[in-house]
């Protein structure tokens, strides 16, 4: 839509964008999987939502008008319903190819997904026998309807379109956190009302109804709650800052500790794992967020903390077992991990940053793989683990994982730790060594900084970090096996770090508690347990994405995101300096 | 008084002193450790115990083909690092592509027949579909998530690119399923030994020496089509200074899809190998050696094409033989286990002693900092 006329070209590669996207979310199951997940009773399912919801949004998109400096705003007009609605016609033909391609020809031995099955939830059939033309046809429909809607958003005042978001995420949310509502609820006493609400997890009609109408009137206030939380935390003064986001850090402290006990316990232990994997990134958040070593391999010191804690209490320990209590394991534990960081971080300190990268994945490699061998068996178990791994001492109790409140409040209380000690550093002396070794290696050395000590103690402070959490982890699941330390471990906590935002430890929490509270662990289950299987597929995604968009994160830090975004500043200013035409690079990230 | 210079200096050495330290007892260890492996295995084949002397040629040999094979993927990496600056994790990933349309034509052409009746008119046409298969991946991935990197900082695309890994890996693993696909037999003449120079003592595997042969040509072409034609020309002139060379008229963009698109088909011919080889392909057969291939274009020195062939081939020879030749010399049991220790060992290792790698890295001006 440049200069206020429609873009063919641009519509029909939206469109065929659109059409590519639906037909790899059918391709890959999801489609199917997620149909079996009403979201509205009898209206509205997952499987709906995940193979429509990019019409709309790509047909808003498309009618976006790209405005330099200098350049005229042209006032959105009908255009973009046609623009909308081309797109999704143009989408919903090419999912229809799709549903005639499976129809005729058996792809399922190459894709295993595309089955007849899909075909009858694609066009809305009860039987596959035959390529139900009016189910195509209402399927195509559908798709230009929303990328009408989509390209029509553009005509409705800004206010209303946020109304409109809000409600259409409000019943999508309401329904997917059934798990947590309901229980919630029910601590209260209220199970007749989460009858009333929900139905097989899905939402009746008329709380749905009541719920979008909450969210319109939510969406029709003047500022959202997140961007008036955005603002009070931005305050220019750097120590008021920090002061306010201790504060908000305590309320959600106060939050946590009240949760397992109203949320229950299969709540709370989506919580514990949330907060090891916290735990976890705000250790890799030092090493790659304040210090900018790219660590791959974290998760070595994970399973090196893990694996101690285990061998010093576990009486099924092979080599060595003297049965310690867990909380004489941890000056062990911090020692040994604080020895596996200087041990890794020392060949390594002089690389390039990349070099760095993937010598550490190498190590992260090399201990598991030791671990699972059957040289170290005798030591560590091989590919059995250790196993019998008995819990925390409490004098009264002993926590294990069969009482994720208490697991949690381990978590909870390390996390607290580990943002402190965050927190300390990066005020302190070698804190300002890594944000100026971060921003210019040289020029820091020049300026006197000793590189290789404070990379060193970036690495050695992660390492212990990710040790104590091996050691909760280890105590939590009672056994523990090399397989639980796999390289996906390490690229999950660095998805975290990076897509809550590198270098903020609040940034940090945000980034664990959406992928793992939300999504969940590489291997446990968080809320969204619908996800299942798809979460690593949009891990990656969302990795991909958050990189090409927003590289400082959800809540970034300041600093960081001006180093990111320093060529736009220079370029945005050279704008300002002399409009002129055509400087929109092709390149730059928005 | 002493000067401020010589202050500098000593306070230099002082500071750095304890990691060289470090860094020569590692290396001192690492040799010690290597040679007194060495000789164990030495004294335990002279004894007469552990592989014979058959053992260890077949052993060589499947070193060198999975070799050949690493060299392949390495080559991607080493030109994309030369050019842009960035390790391409997602490069295993378009060797896993490879691969699986591998796999898949293989087996359509068992189904029809051609794959027993003309296995060799089969097998190029599984290479070429790998070749083109790959080089589509490596190409749609430069366009979609790296293009719009090209001035962010240098950790950004390879974060970028980790992600893409990920998704490309999961993606397969959704579209065809997560089973381990089992590539169809290849005819017994393939299968069977062959007596190379008539030698009696040379018996080797022909696969592995069709394996070794075709990486051997296409290697040769790649080399060829770099040093010899225009289009590898500016290719040199981009990977040494961007700048420079598009104010020589060269079409950088243009360029670098076209690095991309040699890098993929190189990873796609590998694919192809890989599958000949091991006759199993499933969605995480790009990871392992994805790695691989790259520590094998840092031994041989990164952005340097002979150096990735070379590295290839010395880092699959040293898993294939390491574990036999220096593990079992100090006595530990399941060496096989540990070949992945031992790659990601020699990596390691590499970048202690020699991190420009065997032959050199070359290197554009702005990446080597």
């Amino acid at each position: 839509m440049t200069n206020g006329q429609l873009d063919w070209r641009k519509v029909i590669r939206t469109g065929l964008l659109v059409g590519v996207v639906m037909v790899f979310t059918s391709a890959i199951g999801m489609v199917e999987d997620f149909d079996e997940r009403p979201v509205v009773v009898g209206i509205l399912s997952l499987g709906f939502l995940a193979l429509f919801w990019y019409v709309p949004r790509a047909a808003y998109k498309v009618g976006d008008e790209e405005v330099l400096e200098g350049m005229e705003v042209h006032p959105p007009t009908f255009q973009n319903v046609i623009a909308g609605a081309a797109v999704g016609a143009i989408g919903g033909v090419v999912l229809s190819v799709l549903v005639f391609a499976v129809n005729a020809l058996d792809l399922r031995g190459v894709f295993v997904r595309l089955s007849p099955q899909l075909v009858k939830t694609l066009t809305f059939s009860e039987s596959a026998a035959d390529p139900n033309l009016a189910g195509v046809l209402v399927l195509i429909l559908i798709s230009t309807v929303l990328g009408a809607v989509g390209g029509g958003l553009h005509l409705v005042s800004d206010k209303l379109r946020r109304q409109i978001v809000f409600t259409v995420g409000a019943v999508v949310v309401v329904a997917l956190l059934e798990d947590v509502i309901s229980q919630i609820l029910r601590t209260f006493g209220l199970s007749a009302l989460v009858r009333a609400i929900y139905r097989d997890a899905a939402l009746r009609l008329i709380p749905a109804i009541v719920v979008a109408a909450l969210g319109f009137f939510v969406g029709g206030r003047e500022r959202g709650g997140e961007s008036r939380i955005r603002a009070y935390l931005a305050d220019p003064d750097p120590t008021q800052r920090t002061r306010k986001s201790l504060f908000v850090a305590g309320v959600v402290l106060v939050i946590v500790l009240v949760a397992p006990w109203v949320l229950g316990s299969l709540l709370s232990e989506i919580l514990a794992t949330t907060g090891i994997f916290l735990l976890m990134g705000l250790g890799l958040n030092i090493v790659v967020g304040f210090a900018g070593l790219l660590d791959l391999g974290y998760v070595a010191f994970f399973a090196v903390g893990a694996y101690t804690s285990a061998v010093l209490t576990s009486p099924l320990s092979p080599f060595f077992n003297p049965e310690w209590p867990w909380w004489y394991t941890l000056p062990v534990v911090i020692v040994i991990g604080a020895i596996s960081g200087i041990f890794v971080g020392t060949p390594v300190i002089r690389l390039r940053g990349d070099y760095l990268a993937i010598v550490t994945l190498g190590f992260g490699e090399i201990v598991r793989i030791t671990f699972l061998s059957d040289a170290a068996a005798p030591w560590f178990g091989g590919a059995g683990g250790i196993r019998n791994i008995p819990g925390i001492p409490l004098g009264f109790d002993t926590i294990s994982g069969s009482d994720p409140e208490y697991i949690m409040y381990f978590a909870a209380a390390l996390v607290v730790l580990a943002a402190w000690v965050s927190y300390a550093l990066l005020n302190s002396r070698v804190g300002r060594a890594w944000t100026a070794m971060r921003e210019d290696e040289s020029v820091a050395e020049v300026m006197g900084i000793d590189t290789v000590r404070s990379k060193l103690s970036a690495f050695v402070v992660g390492a212990i970090l990710a040790s104590l959490g091996g050691a909760l982890f280890s105590a939590k699941l009672g056994s523990i096996f090399p397989t639980s330390f796999e390289l996906l471990i390490s690229i999950v906590i660095l998805v975290i770090v990076i897509v809550g935002g590198m270098g903020n430890i609040l940034g940090v929490a945000a980034g664990a508690v959406v992928l793992i509270g939300v999504l969940g662990g590489p291997r446990q289950p968080g809320l969204l347990q619908e996800f299942g299987e798809f979460k690593l597929l949009i891990y990656g995604v969302i990795l991909v994405y958050m990189m090409l968009q927003r590289p400082e994160g959800l809540i970034p830090n300041i600093r960081r995101s001006r180093e990111l975004h320093h060529e736009e500043l220079s370029q945005d200013a050279w704008l300002g300096a002399t409009p002129s035409e055509d400087t929109a690079g092709e390149g730059a990230p928005a | 008084m002493v000067s401020t210079a010589e202050t500098i200096q000593r306070i230099r050495r002082s500071r750095f002193n304890w990691v060289d330290m470090f860094l020569n007892a590692l290396r001192i260890g690492a040799i010690v450790f290597i040679a007194v492996g060495l000789v164990g295995t030495i004294v335990k084949f002279v004894g007469g115990e552990g592989p014979s002397a058959e053992a260890w040629r077949d052993l060589v040999v499947g070193g060198l083909a999975q070799g050949a094979a690493y060299g392949l993927i390495a080559l991607g990496y080493s030109m994309v690092y030369g050019v842009l600056g960035f390790i391409n994790f997602a490069h295993g990933e378009v060797f896993m592509s490879g691969a699986m349309t591998s796999f898949f034509m293989a087996s359509y052409f068992f189904d029809t027949g051609l794959w027993v009746s003309n296995f060799v008119l089969a097998l190029i046409l599984v290479i070429i579909s790998a070749t083109l298969t790959a080089t589509i991946v490596a190409v749609l991935v430069e366009r979609i998530a790296y293009r719009p990197l090209r001035d962010a900082p240098r950790l950004i695309p390879l974060i970028t690119s980790i992600g893409v890994s990920f998704f490309l890996q999961y993606s397969a693993a959704f579209l065809f399923g997560i089973s381990n696909k089992s590539v169809p037999q290849p005819p017994s003449w393939l299968l069977s030994k062959v007596d190379l120079f008539g030698l009696g003592w040379l018996r080797l595997e022909a696969t592995k020496l069709l394996v070794i042969a075709i990486a051997v040509v296409s290697m040769i072409a790649l080399y060829l089509f770099v040093e010899r034609t225009r289009t590898g020309r500016s290719m040199r002139a981009v990977a040494e200074d961007k700048e420079i060379a598009a104010l020589m008229g060269i079409n950088v963009d243009r360029t670098i899809v076209t690095t991309f698109a040699v890098g993929g088909a190189m990873a796609g011919i590998a694919g192809s190998l890989w599958a000949l080889l091991f006759r199993g392909v499933s969605f995480d057969t790009g990871f392992l050696p994805g790695i691989k291939a790259f520590t094998a274009a840092v031994l041989g020195g990164i952005g340097n094409l002979v150096g990735a062939m070379l590295g290839g081939v010395l880092l699959g020879l040293f898993e294939g033989v390491g574990p036999l030749l220096i593990l079992d010399g100090w006595g530990i049991p399941g060496v096989s286990q540990l070949k992945d220790v031992v790659a990601f060992s020699a990596l390691v290792l590499v970048l202690v002693f020699r991190p420009t790698g065997l032959l050199g890295e070359r290197l554009s001006e702005d990446e080597r900092g």
